[in-house]
């Protein structure tokens, strides 16, 4: 359940998965890329899509829809990596994550952000800071430091293990 | 805010005034009459003392007043240098370390009363001794005249002009003279010139009689009294003549003027006419030859002289010049960093290049290829280290925990000049302490165990660092008891590391002691013995890509060898293909590369294994492995590279080529993926894996087993 509340108005920045909205605080977000290559890493889950060349840094890209259990992202002309830097065990880390497409930078007051609702969300109410609300839409901002706390990482190395005991595919575990 | 930077500062020197103490103590504790040793401590604690009393360490500078009181007192040989005062020496180090630390001086009144009670009871103890004025007249005569000595051991470089000239009879008994010639040689910088104007024509030469002698000089830190040494045993069938030609404090160059110059100064004559009659003027050895009045051969050992001496100044005023300044180490970490980058738009350049059939862009790009190169070479030579820093450490580690254990051990060191990495240094720091603990605390015997045993009271640990091609091989021998092949094997049982019926060769029972949660000490001790163990200093040795290897013999000793590469950061590698990625393997444990066509397979039966000239090679399909989707090529390559002791093939669809690799870290997502030791991006800004080549063999043993 989401503990943090929102206080102050900030800018976030928002994209779709399939057609629903979400948003990062902008404070996250470092830059938006085009789709580019993405280089598999061997035996990792699904949703640790690979790594990219960031101008001669190597980051790590995920595919945050594999991980609360939808579809792969196809690649479109759409498809947008957002780099951002989230916080895992205190220290900085920059992540690039995919999106089927970006829309804006948008300014919400903490008055027309709610906490997000204890069931019939799809995802784990734990990675989400709340839900706002803009005219007729909904959109889910994320607590992306919560996503890949360092139990989250860690989760995905017991799959690595499991993976290497069944010596098969593991993606139904996500 | 300024006072901050400068205490920050002093501590820096602190550390390294400290660290130069210990070294010095150390010595002092085996030569304890080397007034120079006393000297060096002194400055050290009276520059300790300046520098903490300027910047606010008051207790530090009152603290290290008392010791460089003491130290005076055994400098003017009033004091001995006994067991007692190093101990307390060492403990007043320790404490000035920890006063450095604490920010707000928090200081352990209690142990420095300890100590300088310690040192105060010394100087009395000594005071009897210094009221019996025979005796102490005499020491201290001793000393000066070692001062003495020493004195004129570190004096600056003298140049001698040394005339040697044998009798004839010299070969006659046996006297080669190229040999006192060498000697010379080996005492500093050295100039000869052969006289063979005593040579008679070939009909009355008798070739066992010597005509030669020889003019030498000779700029050396030692005395006239020790070039003649060199000459004691032909001394009586010799002319010999050594004399000072050049002191290092007499030649303050002054510049005076020439003759000429004056005259020109005076108006008494024209720069031209000067000029005119110089020109007729030959160089005055000519001149003297053609007089008759000495001959060619003179004149050309005179020549020799004078060059000679102005080499030696001129390399005195370049030492003189070259000095080193201090950068912080992250500014070099920016700098390698960089260095890299530019490595990788290089490769981009040069890809770029080919195909396009420009030659004035084709010469740049070679340029520009060779200057990164050297950029490259000249970044990681900045900083390489020599490893002796760390070797200094392990002296007092070894010095401190013998006593404590009441064992006898000297730690021998070779190859301290060995340079490497300065991470590396920092990294393998640890792991060093635990393999030597683990020597001290299990490998060494107690003295009367060693003599027992027939061996020396002193236990020995042998530390030593050299290079070999691409790698730094560090070794740690001591001359204990060795591994217990059967107390390994039953504790391994004993924790369920393997299971009782299991059969190994002693390689792989010493293999065992790496295990996690292995330790076989009966008693656990302070330093050792609680499990931690090897095991961390096999992965910290990993984490450096380097690996680590144990030999022993019972009741001879035991041999570790770490491996490790020389710098961090840029490997050379090999790069192959994969379906539709790119993997980079260490170029260093790669031997060869050959085909592995569909009949090849066909022709095993499904048995992962391949001829390569007669020799069964096993291989590891990397596709496989990785899961990689779709069909591999009708011709595959295998990579054969060395693991251990054996021969293993990796598996690949395609060979690139060899590629000089950056390695990147892929951040903490992916740091604790088993096989791939990092990242590279490649010239056309794809990124390529690095195989931990390693650790992929012994997941497919682990499988295998």
């Amino acid at each position: 359940m989401s503990t943090s509340t929102i206080t102050e108005t900030t800018q976030y920045l928002t994209f779709k998965f399939d057609n629903e909205h979400y948003a990062l605080e902008i404070s996250k977000v470092r830059e938006v890329l085009d789709f580019i290559k993405v280089t598999k890493i061997p035996r990792t889950p699904d949703f640790m899509r690979g790594v990219i060349n960031l101008r001669g840094n190597v980051v790590p890209v995920v595919d945050l829809k594999l991980k609360f259990g939808m579809a792969a992202i196809e690649k479109s002309v759409d498809t947008c990596i957002i780099i951002s830097e989230i916080k895992v065990d205190d220290n900085d880390t920059v992540l690039g994550l995919m999106a089927d497409s970006v829309d804006e930078v948008i300014e919400m007051e903490p008055k027309n952000i709610e906490h997000a609702p204890q069931i019939g969300m799809r995802l784990n109410t734990e990675f989400i800071k709340g839900v706002g609300k803009r005219s007729d839409e909904f959109i889910i901002i994320l607590d992306i430091d919560k996503i890949f706390s360092a139990d989250e990482l860690s989760y995905a190395n017991v799959l690595q293990e499991k993976e290497s005991d069944k010596k098969d595919s593991f993606n139904a575990e996500i | 805010m300024s006072m901050e930077r400068h205490q920050a500062v002093f501590r820096e020197e602190a550390y390294e005034l400290l660290a130069e103490l210990e070294k010095v103590l150390l010595e002092l504790e085996t030569t304890p009459d080397d007034v120079e040793l006393v000297a060096r401590i002194f400055r050290a604690m009276h520059t300790l003392k300046g520098s903490g009393a300027m910047f606010g360490f008051d207790a530090i500078a009152t603290f290290t007043h008392e010791l460089e009181n003491i130290y005076d007192n055994v400098r003017e040989g009033r004091l001995q240098v006994t067991k007692e005062l190093i101990d307390l020496s060492f403990a007043a180090c320790d404490e000035i370390n920890v006063m450095l630390e604490s920010n707000e001086q928090t200081v352990h009144h209690e142990q420095i009363g300890k100590i300088t009670a310690g040192l105060h009871s010394l100087l009395r103890t000594n005071e009897p001794v210094q009221t019996d004025t025979n005796i102490q007249s005499e020491k201290t005569q001793q000393q000066n005249n070692t001062a003495s000595v020493s004195n004129d051991m570190s004096s600056s470089p003298t140049t001698y002009f040394i005339r040697f000239q044998p009798q004839p009879e010299l070969f006659q008994n046996g006297t080669n003279p190229l040999l006192l010639l060498n000697e010379l040689a080996d005492m500093g910088e050295c100039h000869i010139f052969a006289h063979m104007d005593k040579i008679p024509n070939l009909e009355k030469i008798n070739p066992e009689e010597c005509y030669i002698y020889w003019d030498i000089l000779l700029t050396t830190t030692q005395s006239a009294n020790d070039i003649q040494d060199v000459f004691i045993f032909v001394e009586d069938s010799c002319k010999l003549k050594i004399e000072v030609v050049d002191r290092t404090d007499l030649d303050e160059e002054v510049d005076y003027k020439k003759l000429g110059e004056i005259l020109v100064d005076h108006g008494d004559i024209s720069v031209e006419a000067i000029q005119d009659t110089l020109k007729n003027r030959q160089p005055i050895g000519e001149m003297l030859v053609s007089a008759g009045l000495v001959n060619e051969h003179k004149v050309q050992s005179a020549l020799l002289e004078q060059k000679h001496v102005r080499e030696v100044r001129e390399k005195r005023l370049r030492e003189k010049d070259a000095s080193s300044i201090r950068v912080a180490s992250d500014k070099l970490d920016t700098l390698v960093n960089l260095v890299g980058e530019l490595v990788i738009v290089q490769a981009r350049l040069n890809q770029s290049v080919v195909g396009n059939h420009n030659p004035d862009l084709i010469q740049i790009s070679e340029e520009v290829e060779r200057l990164s190169s050297e950029l490259r070479e000249v970044t990681m030579s900045i900083r390489m280290l020599p490893i002796g820093t760390t070797f200094s450490k392990f002296k007092r580690l070894v010095r401190d925990l013998s006593h404590d254990q009441k064992k006898e051990i000297a730690l021998e060191t070779e190859g301290a000049e060995t340079e490497l990495d300065k991470t590396m240094i920092e990294k393998l720091s640890d792991p060093l302490v635990h393999i030597i603990r683990n020597s001290i605390d299990h490998g060494i015997e107690k003295p009367e165990d060693r003599i027992s045993a027939g061996k020396p009271r002193q236990g020995t640990i042998h530390l030593s660092a050299t290079h070999s091609g691409a790698d730094m091989v560090i070794q740690i021998r001591d001359d204990g008891r060795g591994l217990n092949t059967k107390a390994i094997q039953k504790k391994a049982v004993e924790k369920g590391i393997i299971s009782g019926e299991t059969e190994l060769s002693e390689k792989e029972t010493f293999q065992l002691i790496f295990a996690p949660g292995f330790s076989t000490a009966e008693t656990v001790t302070s330093v050792s013995g609680r499990g931690v163990g090897m095991d961390v200093v096999k992965r910290n040795i990993e984490s450096l890509r380097g690996s680590i290897d144990v030999a022993s013999t019972a009741g001879k000793g035991t041999i570790i060898s770490l491996k490790l590469p020389l710098t961090l950061g840029i490997i050379e590698g090999l790069l192959v293909k994969l379906a539709e990625d790119y993997f980079v393997l260490p170029l260093q444990s790669i031997e060869e590369c050959v085909e592995l066509t569909r009949e090849d397979v066909a022709r095993t039966h499904g048995q992962n294994i391949c001829q390569v000239r007669g020799e069964i090679v096993p291989y590891i399909r990397l596709r496989e492995q990785f899961h990689l989707a779709g069909e591999s090529p009708e011709i595959e390559q295998v990579v054969i590279l060395h693991h251990n002791d054996y021969k293993i093939g990796f598996v690949v669809d395609s060979i690139i080529g060899q590629y000089q690799t950056v390695i990147k870290s892929m951040g903490k997502m992916y740091k604790d993926i088993e096989g791939i030791s990092g990242a590279t991006i490649l010239g056309d800004g794809t990124v390529a894996l690095i195989l931990d080549i390693h650790k992929l063999v012994q997941q497919v043993e682990l499988v295998a087993a």
